[in-house]
Protein backbone atom coordinates (compact mmCIF):
# COMPACT_ATOMS: atom_id res chain seq x y z
CA UNK A 1 0.00 0.00 0.00
CA UNK A 2 2.76 2.51 1.23
CA UNK A 3 4.44 1.16 -1.62
CA UNK A 4 2.14 2.00 -4.48
CA UNK A 5 2.15 5.43 -2.49
CA UNK A 6 5.83 5.96 -2.63
CA UNK A 7 6.27 4.82 -5.95
CA UNK A 8 3.34 7.44 -7.57
CA UNK A 9 4.99 9.94 -5.53
CA UNK A 10 8.88 9.20 -6.63
CA UNK A 11 7.49 8.90 -10.25
CA UNK A 12 5.57 12.40 -10.12
CA UNK A 13 8.48 14.36 -8.97
CA UNK A 14 11.28 12.24 -10.71
CA UNK A 15 9.87 11.32 -13.85
CA UNK A 16 9.51 15.16 -15.21
CA UNK A 17 6.35 16.73 -16.73
CA UNK A 18 4.07 15.96 -13.88
CA UNK A 19 5.27 17.70 -10.83
CA UNK A 20 5.69 21.28 -11.70
CA UNK A 21 3.91 21.29 -14.42
CA UNK A 22 0.06 22.30 -12.41
CA UNK A 23 2.19 24.78 -10.59
CA UNK A 24 3.23 26.38 -13.63
CA UNK A 25 0.01 26.53 -15.13
CA UNK A 26 -1.23 28.09 -12.18
CA UNK A 27 1.38 31.11 -12.13
CA UNK A 28 0.71 31.67 -16.17
CA UNK A 29 -3.23 31.68 -15.46
CA UNK A 30 -2.93 34.35 -12.60
CA UNK A 31 -0.51 36.19 -14.91
CA UNK A 32 -2.61 36.12 -17.65
CA UNK A 33 -5.41 37.44 -16.13
CA UNK A 34 -4.54 41.39 -15.95
CA UNK A 35 -4.29 40.86 -19.34
CA UNK A 36 -7.59 40.12 -20.02
CA UNK A 37 -9.50 41.69 -17.32
CA UNK A 38 -7.16 44.73 -16.77
CA UNK A 39 -4.36 45.80 -14.15
CA UNK A 40 -6.40 47.66 -11.81
CA UNK A 41 -5.89 46.63 -8.49
CA UNK A 42 -9.55 47.63 -6.78
CA UNK A 43 -11.01 45.49 -9.56
CA UNK A 44 -8.75 42.34 -9.33
CA UNK A 45 -8.84 42.59 -5.67
CA UNK A 46 -12.92 41.90 -5.62
CA UNK A 47 -12.21 38.87 -8.03
CA UNK A 48 -9.00 37.22 -6.75
CA UNK A 49 -10.41 35.00 -4.34
CA UNK A 50 -12.32 33.23 -6.97
CA UNK A 51 -9.78 33.72 -9.54
CA UNK A 52 -7.53 31.86 -7.60
CA UNK A 53 -10.25 29.04 -6.93
CA UNK A 54 -10.93 28.75 -10.88
CA UNK A 55 -6.56 28.67 -11.53
CA UNK A 56 -6.25 25.73 -8.87
CA UNK A 57 -9.20 23.97 -10.73
CA UNK A 58 -7.88 24.19 -14.06
CA UNK A 59 -4.33 23.15 -13.27
CA UNK A 60 -5.93 20.22 -11.55
CA UNK A 61 -7.92 19.37 -14.56
CA UNK A 62 -4.83 19.49 -16.84
CA UNK A 63 -2.45 16.65 -14.87
CA UNK A 64 -5.80 14.50 -14.46
CA UNK A 65 -5.08 12.40 -17.51
CA UNK A 66 -1.56 11.48 -16.30
CA UNK A 67 -2.94 9.17 -12.99
CA UNK A 68 -3.98 6.19 -14.55
CA UNK A 69 -3.16 6.57 -18.34
CA UNK A 70 0.62 5.88 -18.12
CA UNK A 71 0.26 2.84 -16.28
CA UNK A 72 -2.60 1.62 -18.47
CA UNK A 73 -0.06 2.13 -21.34
CA UNK A 74 2.74 -0.12 -19.72
CA UNK A 75 0.33 -2.71 -18.16
CA UNK A 76 1.34 -1.36 -14.79
CA UNK A 77 -2.92 -1.24 -14.06
CA UNK A 78 -3.16 -5.09 -14.71
CA UNK A 79 -0.18 -5.56 -12.04
CA UNK A 80 -1.98 -3.26 -9.36
CA UNK A 81 -5.38 -4.98 -10.32
CA UNK A 82 -4.05 -8.42 -9.82
CA UNK A 83 -2.04 -7.41 -6.99
CA UNK A 84 -3.51 -8.49 -3.24
CA UNK A 85 -4.55 -4.51 -2.68
CA UNK A 86 -8.34 -4.08 -3.77
CA UNK A 87 -8.72 -1.50 -6.47
CA UNK A 88 -10.80 0.51 -4.36
CA UNK A 89 -7.81 1.50 -2.13
CA UNK A 90 -5.34 1.36 -5.04
CA UNK A 91 -8.00 4.20 -6.60
CA UNK A 92 -7.96 6.19 -3.30
CA UNK A 93 -4.03 5.70 -3.18
CA UNK A 94 -3.73 7.34 -6.33
CA UNK A 95 -6.07 10.00 -6.03
CA UNK A 96 -3.62 10.79 -2.25
CA UNK A 97 -0.89 10.55 -4.41
CA UNK A 98 -2.78 12.87 -7.05
CA UNK A 99 -3.23 15.91 -4.50
CA UNK A 100 0.25 15.16 -2.68
CA UNK A 101 1.84 16.19 -5.83
CA UNK A 102 -1.02 18.83 -7.42
CA UNK A 103 -3.36 19.96 -4.85
CA UNK A 104 -0.83 20.59 -1.87
CA UNK A 105 1.62 22.71 -4.40
CA UNK A 106 -1.29 24.31 -5.28
CA UNK A 107 -2.50 25.53 -1.86
CA UNK A 108 1.44 26.65 -1.04
CA UNK A 109 0.95 28.94 -3.84
CA UNK A 110 -1.60 30.32 -3.85
CA UNK A 111 -1.43 32.96 -1.01
CA UNK A 112 1.75 33.90 -3.08
CA UNK A 113 -0.60 34.53 -6.32
CA UNK A 114 -2.86 36.09 -4.53
CA UNK A 115 -0.54 38.62 -3.10
CA UNK A 116 -0.01 39.21 -7.02
CA UNK A 117 -4.01 39.72 -7.42
CA UNK A 118 -3.71 42.13 -4.52
CA UNK A 119 -6.13 39.82 -2.55
CA UNK A 120 -7.73 41.88 0.56
CA UNK A 121 -4.88 40.11 3.58
CA UNK A 122 -8.80 38.84 5.44
CA UNK A 123 -8.72 36.38 2.84
CA UNK A 124 -5.99 34.56 2.97
CA UNK A 125 -6.40 32.66 6.12
CA UNK A 126 -10.19 31.14 4.69
CA UNK A 127 -8.76 31.04 1.28
CA UNK A 128 -5.78 28.84 2.54
CA UNK A 129 -8.65 26.76 4.65
CA UNK A 130 -10.84 26.48 1.60
CA UNK A 131 -8.14 25.21 -0.69
CA UNK A 132 -6.82 22.78 2.05
CA UNK A 133 -10.20 21.38 2.35
CA UNK A 134 -11.70 21.71 -1.23
CA UNK A 135 -9.04 20.66 -3.42
CA UNK A 136 -9.14 16.92 -1.68
CA UNK A 137 -12.18 16.68 -3.65
CA UNK A 138 -11.00 17.39 -7.12
CA UNK A 139 -8.36 15.23 -6.65
CA UNK A 140 -10.77 12.15 -5.79
CA UNK A 141 -13.48 13.28 -8.42
CA UNK A 142 -10.68 13.46 -11.25
CA UNK A 143 -8.89 10.30 -10.31
CA UNK A 144 -13.12 8.88 -11.22
CA UNK A 145 -13.51 10.73 -13.91
CA UNK A 146 -9.15 9.19 -14.89
CA UNK A 147 -10.92 5.52 -14.45
CA UNK A 148 -13.65 6.22 -16.69
CA UNK A 149 -12.45 7.17 -19.55
CA UNK A 150 -8.45 5.13 -19.23
CA UNK A 151 -8.86 2.93 -22.04
CA UNK A 152 -10.23 5.58 -24.55
CA UNK A 153 -7.04 7.14 -27.03
CA UNK A 154 -7.22 10.91 -26.59
CA UNK A 155 -9.83 11.16 -23.70
CA UNK A 156 -8.45 14.10 -22.32
CA UNK A 157 -10.90 16.38 -23.80
CA UNK A 158 -13.57 13.80 -22.86
CA UNK A 159 -12.61 13.85 -19.65
CA UNK A 160 -12.59 17.46 -18.90
CA UNK A 161 -16.29 17.70 -20.19
CA UNK A 162 -17.38 14.88 -17.93
CA UNK A 163 -14.95 16.13 -14.61
CA UNK A 164 -16.18 19.69 -15.20
CA UNK A 165 -19.81 19.16 -14.04
CA UNK A 166 -18.99 17.38 -11.28
CA UNK A 167 -16.12 20.12 -10.14
CA UNK A 168 -19.41 22.47 -9.89
CA UNK A 169 -20.54 21.95 -6.08
CA UNK A 170 -16.56 22.02 -4.69
CA UNK A 171 -16.09 25.28 -6.72
CA UNK A 172 -19.22 26.75 -5.73
CA UNK A 173 -18.74 26.57 -1.89
CA UNK A 174 -14.66 26.63 -1.91
CA UNK A 175 -14.86 30.09 -4.27
CA UNK A 176 -17.59 31.31 -1.76
CA UNK A 177 -15.52 30.41 1.67
CA UNK A 178 -12.68 32.23 -0.27
CA UNK A 179 -14.58 35.65 -1.26
CA UNK A 180 -16.84 35.83 1.66
CA UNK A 181 -13.49 35.73 3.55
CA UNK A 182 -12.31 38.60 0.81
CA UNK A 183 -15.18 41.06 2.30
CA UNK A 184 -15.03 40.51 5.71
CA UNK A 185 -17.49 38.25 6.65
CA UNK A 186 -17.23 34.65 8.59
CA UNK A 187 -17.23 32.15 6.08
CA UNK A 188 -17.56 28.89 8.48
CA UNK A 189 -20.37 27.57 6.82
CA UNK A 190 -19.65 27.18 2.95
CA UNK A 191 -16.01 25.75 4.70
CA UNK A 192 -17.57 23.11 6.59
CA UNK A 193 -19.99 22.31 3.77
CA UNK A 194 -16.53 22.37 0.90
CA UNK A 195 -14.98 19.81 3.79
CA UNK A 196 -18.26 17.70 3.99
CA UNK A 197 -18.07 17.60 -0.14
CA UNK A 198 -14.80 16.43 -0.09
CA UNK A 199 -15.40 13.72 2.82
CA UNK A 200 -18.55 12.32 0.73
CA UNK A 201 -16.44 12.18 -2.63
CA UNK A 202 -13.70 9.98 -0.55
CA UNK A 203 -15.89 8.36 1.00
CA UNK A 204 -17.65 6.90 -1.88
CA UNK A 205 -15.85 8.04 -5.34
CA UNK A 206 -13.13 5.15 -4.91
CA UNK A 207 -15.48 2.92 -5.36
CA UNK A 208 -17.02 4.11 -8.30
CA UNK A 209 -13.43 4.47 -9.78
CA UNK A 210 -12.82 1.05 -9.23
CA UNK A 211 -15.63 -0.15 -10.79
CA UNK A 212 -14.73 1.84 -13.69
CA UNK A 213 -11.06 0.40 -13.89
CA UNK A 214 -12.94 -2.99 -13.90
CA UNK A 215 -14.76 -2.93 -16.70
CA UNK A 216 -11.88 -0.85 -18.91
CA UNK A 217 -9.36 -3.78 -17.76
CA UNK A 218 -11.92 -6.29 -18.56
CA UNK B 1 -48.31 -13.10 -14.74
CA UNK B 2 -47.17 -10.76 -17.05
CA UNK B 3 -43.64 -8.81 -15.18
CA UNK B 4 -41.96 -5.84 -16.66
CA UNK B 5 -39.28 -7.75 -16.74
CA UNK B 6 -40.53 -9.95 -19.76
CA UNK B 7 -39.55 -6.83 -21.76
CA UNK B 8 -35.94 -7.86 -21.00
CA UNK B 9 -36.39 -10.06 -24.42
CA UNK B 10 -35.65 -7.72 -27.06
CA UNK B 11 -37.87 -9.96 -29.09
CA UNK B 12 -40.35 -8.99 -27.21
CA UNK B 13 -40.07 -5.47 -26.43
CA UNK B 14 -39.89 -5.10 -30.42
CA UNK B 15 -43.33 -6.97 -30.63
CA UNK B 16 -44.70 -5.05 -27.79
CA UNK B 17 -43.07 -1.36 -28.21
CA UNK B 18 -43.83 -1.91 -32.29
CA UNK B 19 -48.04 -2.58 -31.40
CA UNK B 20 -48.20 0.50 -28.58
CA UNK B 21 -45.84 2.86 -30.66
CA UNK B 22 -48.35 4.47 -33.14
CA UNK B 23 -51.08 5.10 -30.27
CA UNK B 24 -48.25 6.49 -28.05
CA UNK B 25 -47.64 8.96 -30.79
CA UNK B 26 -50.97 9.47 -31.63
CA UNK B 27 -51.78 10.45 -28.09
CA UNK B 28 -48.55 12.87 -27.98
CA UNK B 29 -49.41 14.59 -31.25
CA UNK B 30 -53.04 14.98 -30.28
CA UNK B 31 -52.48 16.04 -26.70
CA UNK B 32 -49.86 18.62 -28.05
CA UNK B 33 -51.42 19.60 -30.49
CA UNK B 34 -54.42 20.24 -28.43
CA UNK B 35 -52.71 21.47 -25.40
CA UNK B 36 -50.96 24.41 -27.30
CA UNK B 37 -53.46 25.30 -29.41
CA UNK B 38 -55.85 25.53 -26.30
CA UNK B 39 -52.90 27.21 -24.34
CA UNK B 40 -52.49 29.64 -27.37
CA UNK B 41 -55.53 30.73 -28.48
CA UNK B 42 -57.96 30.48 -26.02
CA UNK B 43 -56.69 31.49 -22.73
CA UNK B 44 -56.89 34.90 -21.57
CA UNK B 45 -53.62 36.89 -21.63
CA UNK B 46 -52.21 37.43 -18.15
CA UNK B 47 -52.90 40.35 -16.02
CA UNK B 48 -49.62 41.42 -15.54
CA UNK B 49 -47.56 39.33 -17.98
CA UNK B 50 -49.95 39.91 -21.28
CA UNK B 51 -48.77 37.24 -24.17
CA UNK B 52 -45.85 36.31 -22.78
CA UNK B 53 -47.14 33.94 -20.16
CA UNK B 54 -48.05 32.15 -23.46
CA UNK B 55 -44.22 30.57 -23.46
CA UNK B 56 -45.62 28.21 -20.20
CA UNK B 57 -47.26 25.82 -22.18
CA UNK B 58 -43.50 25.18 -23.95
CA UNK B 59 -40.99 26.12 -20.80
CA UNK B 60 -42.77 24.37 -18.13
CA UNK B 61 -43.74 20.58 -20.28
CA UNK B 62 -40.14 20.71 -21.18
CA UNK B 63 -38.27 21.62 -18.02
CA UNK B 64 -40.29 18.83 -16.07
CA UNK B 65 -39.21 16.19 -18.74
CA UNK B 66 -36.08 17.42 -18.65
CA UNK B 67 -35.35 16.47 -15.35
CA UNK B 68 -37.62 13.41 -15.78
CA UNK B 69 -36.15 11.95 -18.91
CA UNK B 70 -32.43 11.96 -16.13
CA UNK B 71 -34.12 10.52 -13.67
CA UNK B 72 -35.64 7.68 -16.26
CA UNK B 73 -32.05 7.36 -17.40
CA UNK B 74 -31.09 6.70 -13.80
CA UNK B 75 -33.85 4.05 -13.26
CA UNK B 76 -32.41 2.30 -16.24
CA UNK B 77 -28.91 2.20 -15.48
CA UNK B 78 -29.42 1.01 -12.59
CA UNK B 79 -31.84 -1.97 -14.05
CA UNK B 80 -28.45 -2.17 -16.30
CA UNK B 81 -26.40 -2.76 -13.53
CA UNK B 82 -28.14 -4.78 -11.34
CA UNK B 83 -29.86 -7.21 -14.22
CA UNK B 84 -27.76 -6.69 -16.88
CA UNK B 85 -31.06 -6.23 -19.67
CA UNK B 86 -29.71 -4.92 -22.79
CA UNK B 87 -32.81 -3.42 -23.80
CA UNK B 88 -32.27 -1.17 -20.33
CA UNK B 89 -29.21 0.17 -21.44
CA UNK B 90 -30.23 0.84 -24.43
CA UNK B 91 -33.11 3.06 -23.51
CA UNK B 92 -31.07 4.98 -21.04
CA UNK B 93 -28.66 5.52 -24.55
CA UNK B 94 -31.60 6.71 -26.53
CA UNK B 95 -33.69 8.95 -23.92
CA UNK B 96 -30.20 10.99 -23.39
CA UNK B 97 -30.41 12.74 -26.59
CA UNK B 98 -34.17 13.59 -26.15
CA UNK B 99 -33.71 15.13 -22.42
CA UNK B 100 -30.67 16.97 -23.37
CA UNK B 101 -32.90 18.88 -26.21
CA UNK B 102 -35.82 18.94 -23.78
CA UNK B 103 -33.06 21.14 -21.68
CA UNK B 104 -31.99 23.36 -24.49
CA UNK B 105 -35.85 23.90 -24.85
CA UNK B 106 -36.69 24.87 -21.77
CA UNK B 107 -33.16 27.17 -21.56
CA UNK B 108 -33.89 28.52 -24.56
CA UNK B 109 -38.05 29.39 -24.04
CA UNK B 110 -36.33 30.56 -20.70
CA UNK B 111 -34.74 33.09 -22.11
CA UNK B 112 -37.37 34.46 -24.44
CA UNK B 113 -39.59 34.51 -21.51
CA UNK B 114 -37.19 36.43 -19.26
CA UNK B 115 -36.44 39.13 -21.47
CA UNK B 116 -39.18 40.91 -21.33
CA UNK B 117 -39.94 39.63 -17.91
CA UNK B 118 -37.19 40.24 -16.38
CA UNK B 119 -35.33 42.16 -18.90
CA UNK B 120 -32.05 39.76 -19.28
CA UNK B 121 -31.87 36.94 -21.41
CA UNK B 122 -29.79 35.37 -18.74
CA UNK B 123 -29.30 35.36 -14.96
CA UNK B 124 -27.00 33.25 -12.85
CA UNK B 125 -30.16 32.12 -10.95
CA UNK B 126 -29.76 28.96 -9.57
CA UNK B 127 -32.56 27.51 -11.25
CA UNK B 128 -31.26 28.85 -14.75
CA UNK B 129 -28.06 27.53 -13.57
CA UNK B 130 -28.86 23.82 -12.57
CA UNK B 131 -30.44 23.30 -16.13
CA UNK B 132 -27.42 24.79 -17.65
CA UNK B 133 -25.58 22.09 -15.63
CA UNK B 134 -28.20 19.52 -16.37
CA UNK B 135 -27.44 20.83 -20.06
CA UNK B 136 -23.57 19.63 -19.40
CA UNK B 137 -23.75 16.51 -17.77
CA UNK B 138 -25.82 15.29 -21.13
CA UNK B 139 -23.51 16.30 -23.34
CA UNK B 140 -20.87 14.09 -20.91
CA UNK B 141 -23.09 11.26 -20.73
CA UNK B 142 -24.17 11.04 -24.77
CA UNK B 143 -20.00 12.11 -25.17
CA UNK B 144 -18.84 8.93 -23.48
CA UNK B 145 -21.50 6.87 -25.28
CA UNK B 146 -19.74 7.66 -28.76
CA UNK B 147 -16.18 7.60 -27.26
CA UNK B 148 -16.41 3.84 -26.44
CA UNK B 149 -16.46 1.56 -29.53
CA UNK B 150 -17.47 -2.00 -27.12
CA UNK B 151 -21.07 -1.56 -26.41
CA UNK B 152 -21.08 -3.47 -23.38
CA UNK B 153 -18.29 -1.65 -21.95
CA UNK B 154 -19.91 1.90 -22.99
CA UNK B 155 -22.87 0.74 -21.14
CA UNK B 156 -21.21 0.19 -18.01
CA UNK B 157 -19.26 2.79 -17.65
CA UNK B 158 -22.28 5.24 -18.58
CA UNK B 159 -24.33 4.10 -16.08
CA UNK B 160 -21.44 4.74 -13.44
CA UNK B 161 -21.38 7.93 -14.95
CA UNK B 162 -25.07 8.74 -14.51
CA UNK B 163 -25.21 7.17 -10.95
CA UNK B 164 -22.66 9.66 -9.45
CA UNK B 165 -23.74 12.35 -11.97
CA UNK B 166 -27.20 12.30 -10.49
CA UNK B 167 -25.37 12.56 -7.16
CA UNK B 168 -23.79 15.37 -7.81
CA UNK B 169 -26.25 17.18 -9.70
CA UNK B 170 -28.16 16.86 -6.64
CA UNK B 171 -25.41 18.75 -5.16
CA UNK B 172 -24.84 21.25 -7.74
CA UNK B 173 -29.06 21.77 -7.20
CA UNK B 174 -28.33 22.88 -3.30
CA UNK B 175 -24.99 24.62 -3.56
CA UNK B 176 -26.87 26.75 -6.47
CA UNK B 177 -29.05 27.53 -3.90
CA UNK B 178 -26.61 28.81 -1.41
CA UNK B 179 -24.54 30.45 -4.00
CA UNK B 180 -26.91 33.03 -5.10
CA UNK B 181 -31.31 34.08 -4.06
CA UNK B 182 -32.72 33.68 -7.34
CA UNK B 183 -34.61 35.52 -9.71
CA UNK B 184 -37.04 32.44 -10.66
CA UNK B 185 -39.79 32.10 -8.84
CA UNK B 186 -40.34 29.09 -6.97
CA UNK B 187 -42.46 26.04 -7.86
CA UNK B 188 -45.94 26.65 -9.08
CA UNK B 189 -46.88 23.54 -10.89
CA UNK B 190 -46.77 20.31 -8.73
CA UNK B 191 -47.86 16.92 -10.12
CA UNK B 192 -47.13 14.54 -7.10
CA UNK B 193 -48.95 11.86 -5.92
CA UNK B 194 -52.43 10.69 -7.84
CA UNK B 195 -53.84 13.52 -10.54
CA UNK B 196 -53.17 17.00 -9.65
CA UNK B 197 -51.96 18.38 -6.68
CA UNK B 198 -53.68 22.56 -7.27
CA UNK B 199 -51.59 24.85 -5.75
CA UNK B 200 -52.57 28.45 -5.75
CA UNK B 201 -49.60 29.70 -8.15
CA UNK B 202 -51.38 29.00 -11.57
CA UNK B 203 -55.14 29.72 -11.73
CA UNK B 204 -57.06 27.02 -13.50
CA UNK B 205 -57.73 28.63 -16.79
CA UNK B 206 -53.87 28.69 -17.70
CA UNK B 207 -53.66 25.12 -15.64
CA UNK B 208 -55.76 22.57 -17.39
CA UNK B 209 -54.23 23.76 -21.36
CA UNK B 210 -50.63 23.66 -19.19
CA UNK B 211 -51.25 19.99 -17.96
CA UNK B 212 -52.89 18.93 -21.62
CA UNK B 213 -49.60 20.32 -23.11
CA UNK B 214 -47.18 18.62 -20.25
CA UNK B 215 -49.38 15.11 -20.88
CA UNK B 216 -48.37 16.00 -24.52
CA UNK B 217 -44.63 15.72 -23.96
CA UNK B 218 -44.44 13.34 -22.03
CA UNK B 219 -46.27 11.25 -24.22
CA UNK B 220 -43.62 12.59 -26.87
CA UNK B 221 -40.93 11.21 -24.82
CA UNK B 222 -42.14 7.90 -24.26
CA UNK B 223 -42.70 7.86 -28.06
CA UNK B 224 -39.30 9.18 -29.00
CA UNK B 225 -37.58 6.84 -26.65
CA UNK B 226 -39.40 3.86 -27.90
CA UNK B 227 -38.54 4.69 -31.31
CA UNK B 228 -35.05 5.51 -30.60
CA UNK B 229 -34.38 2.18 -28.43
CA UNK B 230 -36.05 0.17 -31.46
CA UNK B 231 -33.26 1.77 -33.62
CA UNK B 232 -30.81 0.90 -31.34
CA UNK B 233 -31.67 -2.53 -30.86
CA UNK B 234 -32.13 -2.38 -34.80
CA UNK B 235 -28.52 -1.44 -34.67
CA UNK B 236 -27.39 -3.98 -32.43
CA UNK B 237 -28.67 -6.63 -34.40
CA UNK B 238 -27.22 -5.54 -37.86
CA UNK B 239 -23.79 -5.13 -36.11
CA UNK B 240 -24.39 -8.58 -34.85
CA UNK B 241 -24.96 -9.92 -38.55
CA UNK B 242 -22.20 -8.19 -39.97
CA UNK B 243 -19.86 -10.14 -36.92
CA UNK B 244 -21.46 -13.55 -37.88
CA UNK B 245 -21.02 -12.86 -41.71
CA UNK B 246 -17.09 -11.74 -40.98
CA UNK B 247 -16.84 -15.09 -39.10
CA UNK B 248 -18.45 -17.42 -41.95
Amino acid sequence: MMGLLKRDLSLALRAGGGFGLALAFFLIFVALVPFGIGPETGRLSDIAAGLLWLGALLACLLSLDRIFQLDWEDGTLDLIATSPLPLEAASGLKALAHWLTTGLPLVAAAPVLGLMLNLPPAAFPWLIASLLAGTPALSVIGTFGAALTVGIKRGGLLLSLLVLPLYVPTLILGALTATRGAQGLDATTPLLLTAGITLGAAAVLPFAAAAALRVNLR
Amino acid sequence: MVSIWEYANPRRFMATSGAVLPWVAAIAALSLIGGLVWGFFFTPDDFRQGATVKIIYVHVPAAIMAVNAWLMMLVASLIWVIRRHHVSALAAKAAAPVGMIFTLIALFTGAVWGQPMWGTWWEWDPRLTSFLILFLFYLGYMALWEAIDNPDQAADLTAVLCLVGSVFALISRYALVFWNQGLHQGTTVSTVGVGVARNEGVADVFLYPLMVSLAGFAFLFLALVLYRTRTEIRARRVKALIAQERMA
